[in-house]
């Protein structure tokens, strides 16, 4: 096993360039501040581990995993070093735990980057719109360090139409741009990266927010010439697009496997589509319904062949103003289909029967809740593979109707025993019929179970929801992601303490009595990287029980729980390489509502770990409590200054203090001789030499 | 703050505790200033959403006698304490969980056919984006007056002739199927039941149209 830098070279003289590039490792600033630098009359040959470094470098290229490469990085300086080489595909969870710089540094050679950022509730308007997570510095960063870089994923960024250009303009070999809800740009942007990206092999504008800068982005494709194209999926862009531009582009693409298209295209436009391109894979197919002054007359196309030309279709999605009569054109390729996309289609469970009956290899499938509890018995009679179910609500709100319930639920558990991943939103659940799922779906990794009534108890018993998400934790041995709902005490999550060993994500809504709630949580879940909390009565002391547990962790929201700002700052001092984030409602502030506001009383708690102290682009409502600024991690540094003279070396003492990365105290001590210096503890801590 | 939705009525049916003024949607932040004693449990108005909902009582009651040595007591009273203040009005941020992308795309499944006797087409509206029968009728007759369809949809223009206005009755088809002039009922209450619209010449809805003719504005 290779060890650091300092050992002597070995005979080998091959490769004097390594030895250049390991002597360059040697010029390293140690603990004691000295800079060696290097005797250029100094030969340095390479020295066995380089000879390792390069066969490392060479194993290492077919390490694909990132936990495993991330495990491998640990090992020792050297391989840490060489996995850095060998990285090609950088993920970033979480867009401020690291600065671009620092990320670019670090790894020379990525082609694929992709980049978490605004955390999920702000999904559903929990966060100010302008919090961040912009793209920009990444992209600047990114264009320097990677003029080879081939795909950008996104995911909860801010991205404009000007990083877009800069994306087209730095990268030749751009090939794949995936933007998951994202927004900031619109179609202007949309244009450029079609116009520049010559060799773009994959557009997927995945429920993003796209504004209409009235531009024919479609029409940017360049206009001759057979196109990479593999991907274009656009189902959320809610703007017309320039149909025989997209018509003429898909001919021209016949690579193109999957397409998905917004509701502006009608169905007669989908069968023209579709007939020039017979071998897609992913079909969206958006509105499915008749242009608008289209009535339904006998000249309509032959829906029905258009899909049975598509032999390889395995994925379907779309309607989005389905007309139901046209339903039937779809049999012919259900029987090969392994995903479903019903989720925007209001249609009821007659309707549904007649497709889903033939849907025998259906893996994954997307649903509204029209379809009642008659529609999921249909698909559990019938998706005997089924491995993922979304079952979303017509009407979201608390106390409409419901139209499924625990039958659907139980139905399913018996009838797809192979379930891996469930969302299911309802209005009325039992503890039964979680608890039958918990033992007819042993493969259960992710279940989410949204009873939209908040505090709603299982409406045959009256009980809380508790033995039924205790009984998910206890009998699922491989769950990852747990998001509940209903009523809940403090037992549910002492049950998700003690058995949701593997939990990575945890959601949770309106739950809970007490701190010891919370405290199970942080105490029992060893994997735990993903907490988001709101209206939970946890508070400063639950809090506190999971400091041993932050660092490990992407991060944790709470929002409208029972802390204190003193409790958050309590955490920041704690740990100084977290990021505590603190948002006010600043609109219920200024409008004077709330009477016994206290002035630095809060809505959301944001936490995460980073490696650079607080962003320097947080707005003005976030304040910061962490401790760490700018960097250097220390509010007061005693620098040593030794003035070096003719006889004698002449110590100097600086004290500064280090507020928001600005100096704001500069005391020193006179020159003083050589001498013993009595440094408090304190101060020997901070202390950085310069000269 | 808004308070939790926990209402203090238990058991109550409820459609027959809903009145229109509940089932109302208003537009803007609830006016009612409301105590939160506890302050942390209350739920917040977020930060785009301002339309205010009417979450209506919850069929059961939420927090069971059963459980009761379970639940806080302090935090149940300040959860029912601060619903005590607000009656009606209330509103939850972000709950259920549902993304704004999915619950417009979602909305606008409230598209109706609307039929012009004489006429061989049929045109769709959004009523969702209409607040008013006012806003319709005129958006209606605009439609029917020239109509023409799109060049870049169809490539074709069609133009039919100018209906008048005095001559046709808008009537809707309901949720149980019958056929209601338009204007009957609440605005609110028309989107949520009417299921197509049919601008039927005044000589056939001797039934349903009133003496005086419909409002009118312009003619061709």
């Amino acid at each position: 096993m290779s060890k650091d830098d300092d050992r002597s070279p070995p005979l080998d003289l091959r490769g004097a360039d390594i030895a250049e590039s390991s002597s360059k490792t040697r010029n390293c600033v140690t603990g004691s501040g000295h800079v060696t630098g290097m005797n250029p009359m100094e030969f340095q040959a390479p020295y066995p581990d380089q000879v390792l470094e390069n066969v490392l470098e060479n194993v290492l290229q077919f390490l694909t995993s990132r936990r495993d490469r991330n495990a491998a990085s640990l090992v020792c300086k050297s391989w840490c070093r060489v996995e850095a080489l060998t990285r090609s595909e950088l993920f970033i969870g979480n867009c401020y735990s690291v600065s671009p710089k620092r990320a670019t540094a670090r790894f020379s050679r990525v082609r694929a980057v992709a980049i978490k950022g605004r955390p999920r509730f702000a999904d559903f308007n929990l966060m100010p719109p302008e919090w961040g997570a912009h793209f920009k510095p990444w992209v600047a960063a990114l264009g320097s360090a990677y003029p080879w870089l081939e795909k950008v994923y996104l995911k909860r960024m801010s991205v404009t139409d000007e990083d877009l250009k800069h994306l087209a303009e730095y990268f030749p070999s751009f090939k794949e741009l995936v933007l998951v809800c994202c927004d900031g740009f619109g179609t202007r942007g949309l244009a450029v990266i079609a116009k520049k990206c010559r060799q773009l092999r994959v557009l997927d504008l995945i429920e993003s927010e796209v504004a209409d800068s009235d531009m024919d982005w479609i029409g940017e494709f360049p206009e001759s010439g057979i196109t990479c194209l593999e991907s274009l999926i656009f189902d959320c862009v809610e703007s017309p697009i320039n149909f025989e531009a997209l018509e003429r582009l898909v001919v021209r693409s016949p690579s193109l496997k999957k397409l998905r298209l917004n509701r502006f295209v009608s169905i007669g436009q989908l069968y023209r589509l579709m007939v020039r391109a017979p071998q897609l894979t992913h079909l969206g197919t958006g509105s499915f319904s008749l242009a608008e002054g289209v009535a339904h007359g006998d000249q309509e196309p032959d829906y029905e062949s258009a899909f049975a030309a598509c032999k390889s279709l395995v994925c379907l999605s779309g309607f989005r103003e389905i007309a139901t009569d046209y339903l039937s054109a779809i049999y012919a390729v259900c029987a090969n289909l392994t995903s479903l996309n019903l989720s925007y289609a209001n249609i009821n469970a007659e309707q549904l029967k007649t497709v889903i009956f033939h849907c025998h290899k259906l893996q994954t499938f997307w649903v509204l809740d029209t379809i009642c509890d008659e529609g999921l018995q249909a698909a559990a009679a019938t998706c005997k593979d089924l491995r993922e179910l979304r079952v979303f609500p017509i009407d979201a709100r608390e106390d409409s109707e419901g139209p499924v319930s625990e039958v659907g639920l139980q139905a399913i558990s018996e009838g797809c025993r192979k379930l891996q991943s469930i969302l299911y939103f309802c209005q009325h659940m039992t503890n039964a019929a979680v608890i039958a799922m918990s033992n007819n779906c042993p493969d259960l990794e992710v279940f989410r179970l949204c009873i939209m009534g908040r505090h709603r108890p299982d409406h045959l018993t009256g009980q809380p929801m508790d033995e039924g998400f205790g009984a998910i934790v206890k009998n699922c041995k491989k769950l990852t992601r747990l998001a509940v709902s209903g009523l809940l005490t403090d037992q549910a999550f002492s049950y998700i303490g003690r058995y949701g060993k593997l939990v990575r994500t945890l959601s949770v809504a309106f739950a809970g009595n007490s701190d010891r709630g919370l405290k199970y949580v942080l105490e029992g879940c060893p994997r735990l990287q993903k907490l988001e909390i709101r209206d939970s009565p946890f508070g400063d002391e639950a809090l506190r029980s999971g400091l041993h547990h932050y660092y490990n962790m992407r991060f944790l929201w709470m929002s409208s729980c029972s802390l204190s700002p003193q409790g958050c700052r309590e955490i920041a001092r704690a740990l100084p390489r977290l990021v505590v984030e603190v948002i006010k409602d600043e609109a219920e502030v200024n409008r004077g509502e709330c009477e016994e506001h206290i002035d630095d009383a809060f809505d959301i708690l944001y936490m995460y770990r980073s490696l650079e102290g607080p962003r320097d682009d947080a707005p003005h409502f976030v304040q910061e409590h962490s401790k760490q600024k700018q960097g250097i991690g220390l509010s007061n540094i005693v620098l040593l200054i030794i003035y070096p003279s003719m006889k004698r070396w002449r110590f100097g003492l600086e004290e500064l203090e280090v507020q928001n990365g600005e100096f704001t105290k500069f005391s020193s001590m006179p020159p003083v001789e050589k001498q013993e210096l009595a440094f408090t503890r304190e101060k020997k801590k901070n202390l950085v030499c310069l000269f | 703050m808004p308070p939790d939705t926990l209402s203090d009525s238990p058991e109550s049916d409820v459609t027959s505790a809903m009145t229109f003024k509940d089932t109302e949607l208003t537009l803007g932040i609830p006016g009612e200033p409301t105590r939160s004693p506890a302050g942390k449990f209350c739920t917040k108005r977020g930060f785009i959403e301002t339309v205010d909902l009417n979450l209506g009582t919850s069929t059961s009651k939420p927090r069971g006698k059963a459980h009761a040595d379970e639940v806080d007591d302090k935090s149940d009273d300040a959860v029912s304490g601060a619903c005590k203040s607000t009656a009606s009005k209330t509103q939850v941020v972000g709950w259920p969980p549902v993304r704004s992308y999915r619950k417009k795309a979602l909305e606008s499944c409230k598209y109706v056919k609307v039929a012009v006797d004489g006429a061989p087409y049929l045109r769709k509206v959004d009523l969702e984006t209409y607040n008013s029968y006012q806003e319709l009728l005129m958006a209606l007759e605009k439609m029917f007056t020239c109509f023409k369809i799109r060049g870049n949809y169809l490539g074709e223009s069609k133009v039919v002739d100018p209906m008048k206005e005095m001559e046709y009755v808008p009537t809707y088809e309901d949720k149980d199927g019958d056929w209601m002039l338009v204007g009957d009922v609440p605005w609110k209450m028309f989107i949520e039941s009417c299921k197509r619209i049919r601008l039927m010449k005044s000589s056939e809805a001797v039934g349903l149209a009133p003496r005086t003719p419909p409002r009118c504005t312009t003619t061709t």
